[in-house]
């Protein structure tokens, strides 16, 4: 697969801060990649690096074999969709989706009202412009909103025209930073479903920017999890989640916070417990008479289907159950045995790196 | 009604009304005969209503000339300010260079400088490039004004950066987007700074009569000056016509900006 967008050992600095350390991301044609993290660890940041909005403090950034470190946001001809969309709120549907077009085909002169009349060949860009545009608009199902101004669409139709003049250009990537957070969940998985439908149409290399580990998994090929400024992992979704490479990463994904038991204590769980932490979701650790660690129910927390069990294991470690509610549930205070199968165990050594248990 | 809003609405009745009279006396002695200005006792309204002075005023003064100098500096004032605040404002609100905080802190100070402080050094200028009693004096002083940018950075601020950021992913330069993302979106705020600015300009009378000599070159309230000193003697009605002709075009379009420029003012929760 062709390298299309990449960011080579970057490194950006605010004042003595490192918000990205020394970062290699590479996105390729047709592929979608989502780069994941909790807040302030640095994915707006890396999204903004690429996009040409800031410049790397450390590194080089190449769009295919160019290097474009230096190169203005609109020479990388990269397409960027913002969490707040940001629509020009005094132009028509219309103009927002046709402005990066006529930003990039027309000169001044020629973008001036009247020109068109002068010369028949800014007439006919101007046409192919529109035709252009008309075209997006049929695509995202805007065709009949096109005179109106953002602030009389609605949420979910001020997207499609922000996907809209995001793709009107042809980029050469497409970045998406946070698209589903404003949107109802109704919306939101209409949204996914749309977006995963460009992608395969268009197939131009998309990055997505979530903090939703639901999100990633389920639009991208490949997750990037940046936790810290750095990337922890770079895998597809289902390793990610099966088999975190660190023990940050393992605490990070996941519906609930993964338990983590310390070397020592992990004995009762598994033998390599001895020298290595290891880690059990929630939803795997199970309450059985057959158990081998040992816990005291502390609370019982009812979420609807599911009820989360917190509990406190012999040397005082707090450790959480997930159990469906239809079981039948335990009381507080109860001393109950856990268990758990040995392919759902996360074996970390003592600076954080996966290791694999043999049995 | 109770007693207390009809001491209220009774004290704004009279201050209001202190603040007309001398309009509505302009008014009323712009629109009488010559013979029934200089009267013993005072009548309010005119009993014979004339259009003599005002006619007068048009045809035998200078005054359409000064109104013409008043559009011309004013107007050209205003241009001036427009282009160079309105990119300076955006580059102090939504780009980021060393000194900007300094910079704007400068602007803000510059605030409380009155005019009459920097009148001289800049009168000296212009005397050494003997651009006085021109066209040139009249207007380059005001070009820059701390107050425009002041008012103007802080609506700039305003607007989302993802906007701006929007706008520059989207192949827009930097004066492009100044003028056709961040001038539109802050129009009500444009609006206002101009009206002040117009204001400011048609009435200002100590600048013109510091830089000028010439009778050609006089704005407005300039030119009432030369006219009551050489022409009026005793015809105070052509006079009252003048002023009534001056002042005019500024409450014209202060009643029919008034809506925006209220809206502009709020929009900055700024009051002056």
């Amino acid at each position: 697969m062709k390298t299309s967008l990449s960011l080579n050992n970057v490194t950006k600095r605010f004042g003595d801060v490192e918000a990205v350390k020394n970062i290699s991301i590479s996105l390729h044609e047709g592929e979608f990649v989502a780069l994941l993290g909790a807040s302030g660890c640095g994915k707006s940041t890396s999204l903004r690096l690429l996009a040409g909005l800031e410049k790397p403090s450390e590194g080089q950034i190449f769009l295919g074999d160019k290097d474009v470190t230096g190169k203005s946001p609109a020479e990388r001809n990269i397409a960027l969709m913002f969490q707040s969309y940001a629509l020009y709120p005094h132009l028509t549907v219309f103009q927002n989706i046709a402005i990066p077009l006529r930003m990039r085909q027309l000169s001044a002169i020629q973008r001036l009202p009247g020109y068109g009349l002068l010369s028949s060949s800014i007439r006919q860009k101007h046409n192919e412009i529109s035709d252009r545009v008309k075209q997006m608009a049929e695509m995202l199902r805007l065709s009949t909103l096109l005179d109106r101004k953002p602030g009389q669409l609605s949420g979910g139709q001020q997207q499609r025209v922000a996907l809209a003049r995001a793709l009107v250009r042809k980029p050469s990537a497409f970045l998406l930073d946070e698209p589903l957070s404003n949107l109802d969940t109704q919306l939101r998985s209409e949204t996914r479903d749309e977006i995963r439908s460009i992608h395969k149409r268009t197939n131009y290399p998309f990055l997505l920017v979530t903090h939703d580990q639901s999100d990633a998994f389920s639009m991208a090929d490949n997750v990037a999890v940046m936790i810290d400024g750095e990337i922890a992992q770079f895998a597809s979704p289902k390793d990610i989640f099966c088999k975190p490479a660190t023990i940050s990463v393992a605490r990070f994904i996941g519906q609930h916070r993964m338990n983590i038991l310390p070397a020592g204590a992990a004995v009762s769980l598994h033998p390599a417990g001895g020298q290595l932490s290891l880690g059990v979701r929630p939803e795997e650790l199970i309450i059985s008479t057959a158990g081998t660690l040992e816990a005291t129910i502390e609370s019982l927390i009812f979420h609807g289907e599911e009820t989360i069990v917190n509990l406190v294991g012999p040397k005082q470690q707090k450790l959480r159950v997930v159990v469906h509610s239809s079981n039948e549930l335990p009381n507080t205070g109860e001393n109950v045995k856990l268990s758990a199968d040995l392919n759902a165990l996360h074996a970390f050594d003592a600076d954080g790196y996966r290791k694999e248990l043999t049995s | 009604m109770k007693p207390n809003t009809i001491i209220i609405l009774g004290l704004l009745a009279i201050g209001a009304a202190l603040v007309l009279l001398p309009f509505v006396w302009l008014i009323s002695v712009s629109f009488k005969p010559h013979a029934e200005i200089f009267t013993t006792n005072v009548t309010l309204l005119p009993h014979q209503i004339t259009l003599t002075n005002y006619w007068k005023a048009l045809t035998q003064t200078d005054i359409p000339r000064y109104l013409l100098n008043g559009v011309i500096v004013t107007g050209s004032i205003l241009i001036l300010q427009l282009a160079v605040t309105v990119p300076c404002s955006y580059a102090m609100a939504h780009r980021n260079f060393p000194g900007r905080s300094l910079l704007f802190g400068g602007v803000v100070a510059a605030l409380l400088v009155p005019f009459h402080v920097t009148a001289i050094p800049i009168f000296i200028g212009l005397a050494e490039v003997k651009l006085l009693n021109s066209y040139t004096a009249l207007i380059l002083p005001f070009a820059a004004t701390a107050f425009g940018l002041f008012l103007l950075r802080q609506a700039f601020a305003q607007i989302p950066s993802d906007i701006i950021d929007a706008a520059r992913v989207d192949g827009m330069s930097e004066m492009v987007i100044a003028w056709r993302i961040g001038f539109p979106l802050c129009a009500p705020t444009v609006i206002a700074f101009s009206i002040f600015s117009v204001t400011a300009h048609w009435n200002d009378l100590f600048w013109p009569l510091i830089a000028t000599t010439d009778p050609s070159l006089a704005t407005p309230p300039r030119g009432i000056l030369f006219f009551r000193d050489e022409e009026s003697g005793d015809d105070v009605g052509p006079l009252m016509a003048g002023a009534a002709l001056i002042t005019a075009p500024l409450v014209i379009g202060f009643l029919l900006a008034q809506k925006r420029f209220i809206q502009g003012l709020a929009n900055t929760g700024l009051k002056k």
